[in-house]
């Protein structure tokens, strides 16, 4: 019984993307449109690394014309691989202060508040624009305590050891197509080591922009958090708007020691042309805890299962997550909990919403193995569907191999609720400010979770937006 | 002062109709008291004055000094003085009490002239306390998982920071143990004065130990069918209902059928399954 004015208002929830200017920025180089052996070749030599590296890229290169486009999802047969530059390298080197880095470049930063959001409250950043990182910087304290925080290109020149122990550990190229591609062709992304007991207090932070069309950004993080020590590490991203699509396929790989505790935040506000396809995984050693916190709020399609192995007793794993679909947009998130040690514990609480022909799933695998005794597992999603044009889809995979486990699952699918809104009218507020305070709600669960600066800029949007379509 | 006029009020929810031609006046200054078993239409008539998009006027009007209820929405009639203290307030996740009050109070302001956090903190505090409410109160989320008589109690705590001139309690006593209907009783008699109007309605004659009504009227069959003073309440309290019906020829009372009368509002209100 809503209004058509409080109908188009919600569908404007997802409507204005403030994220979308370009910057005019010549590469200094790029590899041209299509991927062939040669142009893999070509970036390990541009990047001048280890023998091994290249026999890698290129073994991942082969498995990635092998494997074929996965089907059980969203419909990928848009991505025309031929169509996207691999490769954009937008200036010489990762620099350590902003007034080194190319003035368009540094002011795309400025107008995205990096600089200052790092000034304020973060202890180190990493700025990628296209296909490196072109600024990167840790608080000095950190850098003394041990902590490593560098672009994942010039941690593999500066820590080839420690780098080669962990890399691709978690995640191989096998294991989907474009875990394999990223592997072919990766650049840039953030590699952070948290010596033993060490704790980061102020969040580290790495903002990825992909500026031109047809473009394909493939940062590769890789994350080790020693025993006993604690991180909370921030990832953003957005594009301009353009009318063809660009492609995102970055790898994440996280390790966390024992009694470890590491917590990894993102506020994925891609442009909808931007086909976003992650593949993000953390294996969790005995009392230790990854919390993933992710805010799907952008791209065209995306497909994120960030996942917890839960390799050691005791390990706890928590995913909390939003995505929000409008127009054109498909949003095929969700979590991954695989439990193999005793007592192991995870939760997982999604808050979906749908509004103008969006389509918002909920994709998940809970997975407690033979040995994975005394494990507990806690699903709850929620989504909210704001007009009769958007759906969405609850798909969760409960697999148990014991018979001492505990999983428990809720969903629930609902409108804006006919009393709520009643409640709050009843009160004097008018439709779109009762609307406005509901939805507010019903994300407050990922919003709390949040750096308040974070918090008050997601809060900012969605009210902004709503606003906006006050006529 | 507010004038609230009901006239020959007909109100129907899925094509049933509930309401079948009331008629009451309450002037500022007044109280009333309806009263009636269950399942007779008394909640329904509070919905329908709040405007629930569940019902549907057929017949009759509703004015507000003298300005048509009807063309109203919920937030307009609230803004022009009305309240009503819900039977099953609705929870709200995620979203303040204190919050939630601020924007209401707000909402009664200039855009440009807030109340000020001070003035709104001292405000809050005083009716916590008066109230006798957790201290946590402005941080919990809007009656999400409070106990049916901390709803209870923080409607009239609303009621309070609100300040209407016309106000509807819809069994403001179910729920309460006497302690918490005391001190419910207390504050809404503190709030009395000439200008404020009060309808109370309720099956139990308990809360009207704690809430005085000068004005009582029985209702049955979706309308008023007698109206008297305290001592129509006496009666009713030592007789029941029984005698009314004998009187008036009435068989049946009842205008909701049994199964659905304790759900009318609200109960299910929270987690509904999307299904069109």
């Amino acid at each position: 019984m809503m209004s058509d004015g409080t109908k188009k208002k919600i569908q404007d929830i997802i409507g204005q993307y403030k994220y979308g200017f370009k910057t005019d920025a010549d590469p200094l180089y790029d590899t041209g449109k299509g991927l062939t052996e040669d142009i893999v070749r070509d970036i390990s030599r541009i990047k001048d690394e280890p023998r091994w590296m290249l026999d890698f890229r290129l073994k991942a290169y082969e498995s990635f014309k092998r494997k074929p486009i996965p089907t059980w999802g969203p419909d990928l047969s848009g991505v025309d691989f031929d169509d996207i530059t691999y490769y954009k390298k937008p200036s010489e080197q990762s620099e350590r202060s902003w007034d080194d880095v190319p003035e368009n470049i540094k002011n795309t930063f400025d107008r995205l508040g990096i600089p200052e959001a790092e000034q304020k409250f973060l202890a180190g950043v990493g700025a990628q624009f296209e296909s490196e990182v072109v600024y990167h910087s840790t608080l000095e304290e950190l850098e003394a305590q041990g902590v490593v925080f560098l672009d994942t290109d010039t941690a593999l020149r500066e820590y080839p050891e420690l780098f080669k122990e962990y890399f691709s550990k978690v995640v191989t190229p096998e294991d989907n197509k474009y875990a394999a591609l990223n592997s072919a062709v990766w650049s840039g992304g953030s590699f952070i080591y948290v010596p033993k007991g060490v704790h980061v207090e102020k969040p580290l932070q790495s903002y990825f922009r992909i500026n031109s069309e047809q473009m394909g950004q493939f940062e590769r993080t890789l994350i080790i958090v020693d025993e006993g020590a604690s991180l909370h590490y921030v990832e953003g991203c957005t594009a301009p708007v353009y009318t063809t699509d660009s492609l995102h396929a970055a790898t994440v790989e996280i390790y966390v020691k024992k009694g470890g505790h590491a917590r990894y935040t993102t506020i994925q506000n891609w442009a909808n042309n931007i086909v976003n396809l992650v593949t993000k995984r953390a294996i969790v050693e005995e009392d230790a805890h990854m919390e993933w916190v992710d805010g799907n709020i952008g791209s065209g399609i995306n497909m994120k299962y960030p996942a917890c192995v839960l390799k050691g007793d005791r390990a706890k794993g928590t995913t909390i997550s939003i995505a929000f679909a409008g127009e054109g947009m498909h949003q095929d998130t969700g979590a991954k909990m695989v439990h193999l040690g005793k007592d192991t514990t995870s939760s997982i609480v999604s808050k979906s919403m749908s509004a103008r022909g969006g389509k918002v799933n909920y994709r998940g695998l809970i997975h407690h193995g033979d040995d994975a005794l005394g494990a507990r597992s806690n699903v709850e999603c929620d989504t909210m569907i704001l007009d009769e044009r958007s759906t969405s889809d609850t798909i969760p995979h409960n697999i148990v191999k014991n018979n001492a486990a505990q999983v428990r699952h809720e969903a629930s699918v609902s409108k804006v609720d006919e009393e709520q809104l009643f409640y709050l009218m009843s009160r004097g507020l008018d439709e779109s400010e009762a609307v406005e305070m509901i939805v507010m709600g019903f994300i407050e669960p990922f919003a709390k979770e949040l750096p308040m600066e974070y918090a008050v800029e997601l809060n900012q949007l969605i009210k902004l937006e709503m606003e906006g379509s006050i006529g | 002062m507010a004038t609230l006029k009901i006239e020959d009020l007909h109100a129907q929810a899925e094509g049933h109709e509930i309401l079948k031609g009331v008629n009451l006046t309450i002037e500022g200054g007044e109280s009333h008291a309806i009263m009636g078993p269950n399942g007779t239409g008394k909640s329904t008539l509070a919905s329908v004055i709040m405007g629930h998009p569940r019902y549907e006027i057929t017949k009759g009007r509703i004015t507000l000094d003298g300005e048509d209820v009807q063309k109203m929405s919920t937030d307009e009639r609230a803004r022009a003085g009305l309240f009503l203290a819900m039977q099953s307030p609705a929870e709200v996740p995620g979203v303040t009490n204190s919050d939630f009050i601020k924007a209401a109070m707000n909402a009664r302001r200039e855009e440009d002239d807030p109340i000020s956090l001070f003035k709104f903190i001292k405000q809050y505090d005083k009716a916590v306390a008066d109230l006798r409410m957790r201290e946590d109160l402005p941080h919990r989320y809007l009656n999400d998982g409070f106990s049916g008589g901390e709803k209870k109690r923080n409607e009239i705590l609303q009621m309070r920071m609100l300040k209407p001139s016309i106000v509807i309690l819809d069994e403001i006593d179910s729920g309460l143990d006497i302690d918490a209907l005391k001190v419910v009783g207390e504050n809404v008699t503190s709030m009395k004065d000439d200008s404020l109007g009060m309808l109370l309605i309720t099956h139990y004659q308990r809360i009207l130990d704690y809430i005085s009504a000068d004005h009582v009227h029985i209702m049955m069959q979706g309308r008023i069918v007698k109206s008297g003073d305290r001592e129509l309440m006496q009666k009713v309290d030592s007789h029941g209902y029984d005698w009314i019906k004998e009187e008036l020829g009435i068989e049946d009372e009842r205008v909701i059928p049994e199964d659905e009368a304790r759900t009318a509002l609200g109960e299910c209100a929270v987690k509904e399954s999307f299904n069109e």
